[in-house]
């Protein structure tokens, strides 16, 4: 395994889907962060076979959960504190999203008005459906 | 403030208030002939609609208010470039409440979430056209009695309608109601509503030919199907007669069967059948405007001080 060098006080997500890291990264914004981070992709799983695994060092808030468990809430956080893990977090999805996917419902209200959210609803959480609040589009991934 | 956006705004308890409301409206019209003296509708609709502008304006007028508006985009601020949320903070300082058509989905609940009055959604793009769904159900309360128990056939483009998502969705909520979906299998229920009524346990069946079930039916819906809604002339050609209701098929129905319409027609119900009295869709249209009465007075919270 490569070795990229062990993280004193912060926070790893685990278990992204391979290939999923990148997409990660951008949404959660972590192109914006001072602090340390690495990602990893394509590291062997015993239950994935392989997976992407983000490094974070720094506070949790620094991310948005509910971002990351609309995009794979199946990923694990692991809180780090003094090179241990501290805490491992379950994501659930969220109950509401804003301004992470748009609409793309031509007729909707926010094709035309842009200074409105795009805001998405969990309608479904067994099929994992999320509406627009606005016109009802259901969202396609 | 409550607004009316979709006709599940409303808890079956609250529709039911507002259908006895709009029930003594339709006995006592005078009654309520100057409740909203000094109270102004504002119709903002971007885009045409004369039906239904002319409803709600004919419900405030007959509640003694009066009314204000645009009837089209064109004749707005919105040419301008005005946003929805703009123009009805400024219509707040105008009017008591307000009713909107926009060809946009969710408009209406945009302007509610930014409004100083209450707001009927009347109609926004393909999305929901609550008072419709109002008056279609007072249709059905009225002629039947209640709206529990019977057995309803809704007919025509059943992907692409709105009023029969809605009024689907509405009567779901009642008891013992059986739904027979009548549509050729390109303009066929969305998913999403089998889904519903499968969820919910309601017994439906889809069939092709009007003409197999109207024995069945207590309640024939009506909706239009147009030619280019299929994907080819020869679909169209074989079964544009499954969908147009004349005297032939309504001598296989029900005496006491209704047929209602959202209207407007174009040829899907003959003439003929217009004066057949078992033809609800006029009636429809006057039922519409006592609805609207009722929703306008529940809106404004006036509703309690007529008894």
């Amino acid at each position: 395994m490569l070795n990229v060098g062990q993280l004193n006080e912060g926070f790893v997500l685990d278990h992204i889907e391979a290939g999923k890291s990148m997409m990660i990264y951008n949404n959660l914004g972590l192109d914006k962060l001072d602090c340390c981070v690495a990602i990893i992709k394509n590291a062997r799983s015993n239950k994935m076979g392989k997976k992407d695994i983000i490094k974070i060092e720094g506070g949790l808030d620094l991310v948005d959960l509910d971002v990351l468990g609309f995009i794979d809430h199946n990923i694990t956080v692991n809180i780090i504190k003094d090179g241990e893990i501290a805490e491992k977090k379950r994501l659930s999805l969220p109950a509401q999203i804003t301004n992470v996917i748009k609409c793309r419902n031509p007729r909707c209200i926010t094709s035309i008005e842009q200074e409105l959210d795009h805001v998405f609803i969990l309608t479904d959480e067994e099929k994992q459906i999320y509406r627009c609040k606005y016109c009802e589009e259901k969202y396609s991934r | 403030m409550k607004h009316l956006l979709s006709p599940l705004d409303l808890s079956v308890d609250e529709l039911n208030d507002l259908l006895d409301l709009a029930r003594d409206i339709s006995i006592n019209p005078k009654k309520y002939s100057h409740v909203c003296d000094g109270k102004k509708l504002a119709t903002l609709f971007y885009e045409p609609s004369t039906r239904t502008r002319l409803s709600f304006e004919a419900a405030m007028i007959n509640l003694g208010g009066s009314v204000l508006g645009f009837s089209s985009a064109d004749s707005s601020s919105a040419s301008k470039g005005e946003s929805v949320s703009d123009t009805i903070r400024v219509i707040s300082c105008y009017a008591d409440i307000c009713a909107m058509r926009h060809p946009k989905e969710g408009a209406p609940m945009v302007a509610a979430s930014k409004s100083g009055i209450p707001v009927i959604n009347a109609g926004d793009g393909g999305h929901q056209h609550p008072t419709q769904t109002l008056t279609d159900l007072m249709t059905i309360r009225e002629l039947r009695g209640s709206l529990d128990n019977f057995t309803i056939g809704l007919c025509g483009d059943l992907k692409f309608g709105r009023t029969v998502h809605s009024l689907i969705n509405s009567l779901i909520r009642y008891k013992n109601i059986k739904f027979i979906l009548i549509s050729p299998k390109e303009l066929r229920v969305p998913d999403y509503i089998i889904d519903v009524l499968r969820e919910n346990n309601v017994e439906y069946s889809e069939v092709e030919k009007l003409e197999d079930v109207m024995s069945q039916l207590d309640i024939l819906y009506m909706t239009r199907v147009q030619r280019e809604r299929f994907f080819n002339e020869d679909d169209y050609l074989r079964m544009k007669n499954f969908y147009i209701l004349d005297k032939s098929k309504m001598n296989l129905a029900k005496k006491d069967m209704f047929v209602l319409h959202p209207l407007p027609r174009v040829n899907e119900i003959s003439v003929e059948v217009d004066d057949d009295p078992r033809a609800a869709y006029f009636k429809q249209v006057q039922y519409g405007v006592y609805v609207r009465m009722a929703l306008i007075l529940t809106l404004l919270g006036l509703d309690k001080e007529i008894q």
